[in-house]
């Protein structure tokens, strides 16, 4: 049984155990009627969003071979931001999850893909979708819960380090690819039990070594050189694209799972964990970010974070679709969907960080009332 | 001369690797596909220019073929890949084209028949302009290269398709050919008025059989037919039905070496629950039961699997089937293969449903 220890209020003690179970069912049922009606439409979506992202990618280079021209360079930086920050979201994130592989094209398939990322993608998979998606939330388990570096429960101890989390936030979130790449390592628990000199641990370095290299020579020697006189500013082109891409790609990531509304799990809390508990686990400790379409393209649908963490594997174009159907059970059940625009939700993950770097004061806010139990869930 | 090639090569290949250099981590062809599917060097595809209607369901689909193409031999069939509803399906259909025509064109034949995915597609769906996955040309139902004197053709239904590309490619102007097809009436004939018109020339003896009225041929009629068939080299295609009986008889005979034969599915998947797996990299096989995923059957055999979430979210366990059945073990779905079809299976929420074949 999920359990969420320590809280004042359970938000799930209203919920029997059979309300759990047939809840799972409702949400198969969501993702069966999905995967029935997935077709050529889908195909066509992300066939033509690469198409975009590729044109936009190789324009842009293109454009910023002249950037020592002021409207070149913010044309050309403007587009290769957005080119990378499609490649990694919408397009990256979302193969890498196997969301295309029904489509059995080799060239759109979670075994074959590369991202514009300094993490391999076989890395990045391993911790990410092993490993997040399946502790999503629980301590000691999810390293995206602070990535292993900050504080972001108040079930977490103190310690003084933490007093340095607002900046070692703002480090990472500009450098944020590199975070993930360490964090596809487990670079800090290697360090620490001296994992580092395991053969395993140095061929996955060596590889992430390749990946840097070849990221680092494309961006900031080949496209610069190529650009002759216009080399210096086209080397701020990349590193700006790259630095927009980083704090971009951060900003959503934060709001999926830090914002406050978002429940942790304790460790214990999963043994024997059925499918029921499992959905119920992705429903309370993920939120949403409200918006335009446009919004949705750029943070690759993981403001439908709760709906992506729901059915990982169903194409991130259907989130949208989806949603308004997880919503109603989420009414229905009486649990809280937790959504904001983008800026207000960026806010609280950023204030629940600052305030975390703090050790806990007394809740001096009033005891929040529990829901009451649920008189017909499946009716 | 080498000695002036060799660094024009060189110089080629080092502008490829600097070009890699700044699309990493994709390759130039990426880029180039987007403009210049077909063009040589790319993985063979092709695309459709024209889907002309035969019968009332069947038509011929004219393809441009990538410049990797190398040719056909009459009576070869080549593997389309299509995306139907999204999937990529691939199958076979034989080239109903002369080889080497000067606008380099191809073209199959295609019946659609009941449910079938793929033919329906083709017939009726697919649209001038498309691009299609190809491989190169294969099979040895072809003539030899010292065309005997006397041939015979059975066919029936689709099975035309191939012994069509031989005679248009003039078989009937060296050999005495006698054609012996089988359709349900005389409009279902594919090719009909071609054929037709190749026997009112007397270029070839046409025996059609429409069998919605005469039922179907038994292959005992052939001694009235032709009485001469036993000695005619022989090629046969059509449903399997036609086949086996052709085979005993020519066996029968004794003179099964005249006799050849093309069967697109050689293999027949009759999906159960569990069955025989082999994992055919490490060369192990196991009898899993319906309800076992294969990653444990594969592991619990000593095989190195790749594995992930178990729980069908990660797809860190993919492997390819090579051929056989599986089901999901979510939804029961089945999912078939046949060699070459690249069908990749997770593996944690996949169990058998046949005998079926793991790349790993």
């Amino acid at each position: 049984m999920t359990a969420i220890q320590k809280k004042a209020v359970n938000p799930i003690a209203h919920l029997s155990a059979e309300d759990i179970e047939i809840l799972g069912k409702e949400l198969d049922a969501i993702r069966d009627r999905v995967i029935a009606d997935r077709g050529e439409r889908d195909a066509r979506y992300i066939r033509r969003l690469i198409k975009t992202q590729r044109t936009l990618e190789m324009s842009s280079r293109a454009v910023l071979l002249f950037s020592l021209f002021p409207p070149a360079w913010i044309v050309g930086t403007a587009g290769l931001t957005v080119a990378k920050i499609l490649d990694n979201m919408e397009i990256g994130h979302n193969v890498l999850h196997g969301q295309w592989d029904w489509m059995r094209d080799p060239k759109i398939h979670s075994t074959t893909w590369e991202w514009d990322h300094v993490s391999p993608a076989a890395q990045w998979k391993q911790s990410h979708n092993e490993l997040h998606h399946r502790y999503t939330n629980v301590l000691g388990k999810d390293n995206d819960l602070g990535y292993g570096i900050m504080r972001v429960d108040e079930d977490q101890p103190w310690s003084p380090g933490h007093l340095g989390q607002p900046f070692y936030n703002l480090l990472n979130a500009c450098f944020f690819e590199y975070g993930i790449a360490a964090y596809d390592l487990e670079l800090g628990q290697n360090l620490r039990d001296g994992g580092h000199k395991k053969p395993e641990f140095r061929a996955r370095a060596r590889a992430v070594g390749r990946k840097i290299r070849r990221q680092v020579l494309k961006d900031y020697v080949v496209h610069p050189l190529l650009s002759g006189p216009s080399f210096l500013s086209t080397l701020a082109a990349t590193f700006t694209a790259n630095l927009i891409r980083n704090l971009w790609s951060h900003s959503v990531i934060m709001c999926g799972h830090f914002p406050s509304g978002v429940e942790t799990f304790e460790k214990t809390s999963i043994e024997g964990e059925t499918r029921g508990e499992w959905y119920l686990r992705q429903m309370l400790g993920s939120a949403n970010i409200s918006g335009s379409r446009l919004l949705h393209i750029m943070t690759g649908n993981l403001s439908y974070q709760i709906e992506h963490h729901l059915f990982p594997d169903l194409p991130s174009n259907r989130y949208q679709e989806i949603a308004p159907q997880v919503r109603a059970l989420f009414d229905r059940y009486g649990l809280k969907y937790t959504t904001g625009p983008l800026p207000k939700q960026v806010a609280s993950a950023w204030w629940k960080v600052i305030r975390l770097s703090l050790p806990n004061r007394k809740s001096k806010a009033p005891k929040p009332v529990a829901p009451a139990p649920l008189v017909s869930a499946g009716a | 001369m080498t000695t002036t090639a060799r660094p024009k090569a060189s110089f080629r290949h080092r502008l490829l690797r600097l070009a890699e250099t700044v699309t990493t981590p994709l390759l130039p062809a990426d880029y180039l596909d987007l403009v210049a599917p077909l063009r040589a060097g790319a993985p063979l595809r092709g695309r459709i220019v024209a889907v002309r209607p035969e019968t009332r369901d069947a038509a011929t689909v004219v393809i441009q073929p990538g410049r990797g193409w190398r040719g056909h031999l009459p009576g070869q069939y080549v593997r389309l890949g299509v995306d139907v509803d999204g999937v990529r399906q691939w199958r076979a259909y034989s080239v109903t084209s002369v080889p080497g025509g000067a606008d380099r064109l191809i073209t199959v034949t295609v019946k659609a028949i009941p449910d079938g995915k793929v033919s329906n597609h083709l017939v009726r769906r697919i649209r001038p302009g498309t691009i299609v996955q190809l491989d190169q040309a294969q099979g040895d139902f072809v003539l030899p290269a010292a065309t005997p004197e006397r041939v015979l053709f059975v066919t029936a239904g689709s099975g035309i398709t191939p012994v069509m590309a031989m005679l248009r490619a003039g078989l009937t102007a060296r050999a005495d050919v006698v054609l012996v097809h089988s359709a349900p009436s005389r409009d279902d004939v594919i090719f009909g008025a071609e054929l037709r018109a190749l026997a009112a020339t007397g270029a070839l003896r046409l025996v059609e059989r429409h069998t919605d009225t005469e039922g179907l041929l038994g292959v005992h009629e052939l001694a009235d037919l032709v009485p001469d068939h036993a000695e005619r080299q022989t090629w046969a295609c059509g449903p399997i039905g036609l086949l086996d009986a052709v085979e005993r008889h020519w066996a029968d005979r004794g003179v099964a070496e005249r006799l050849h034969t093309e069967r697109f599915r050689p293999t027949v998947i009759s999906p159960g629950e569990g069955g025989t797996v082999t994992f055919t990299g490490a060369g192990v096989t196991v009898e899993a039961d319906g309800g076992t995923p294969l990653l444990d059957a594969g592991e619990e055999a000593g095989v190195l699997m790749p594995s992930g979430c178990r729980m069908g979210i990660c797809f860190g366990c993919v492997v390819p089937l090579r051929q056989g059945a599986v089901r999901d073990l979510r939804n029961g779905d089945l999912t078939t293969a046949v060699p070459g079809d690249g069908v990749l299976v997770q593996t944690c929420v996949s169990a058998a449903a046949g005998t079926c074949d793991i790349e790993i």
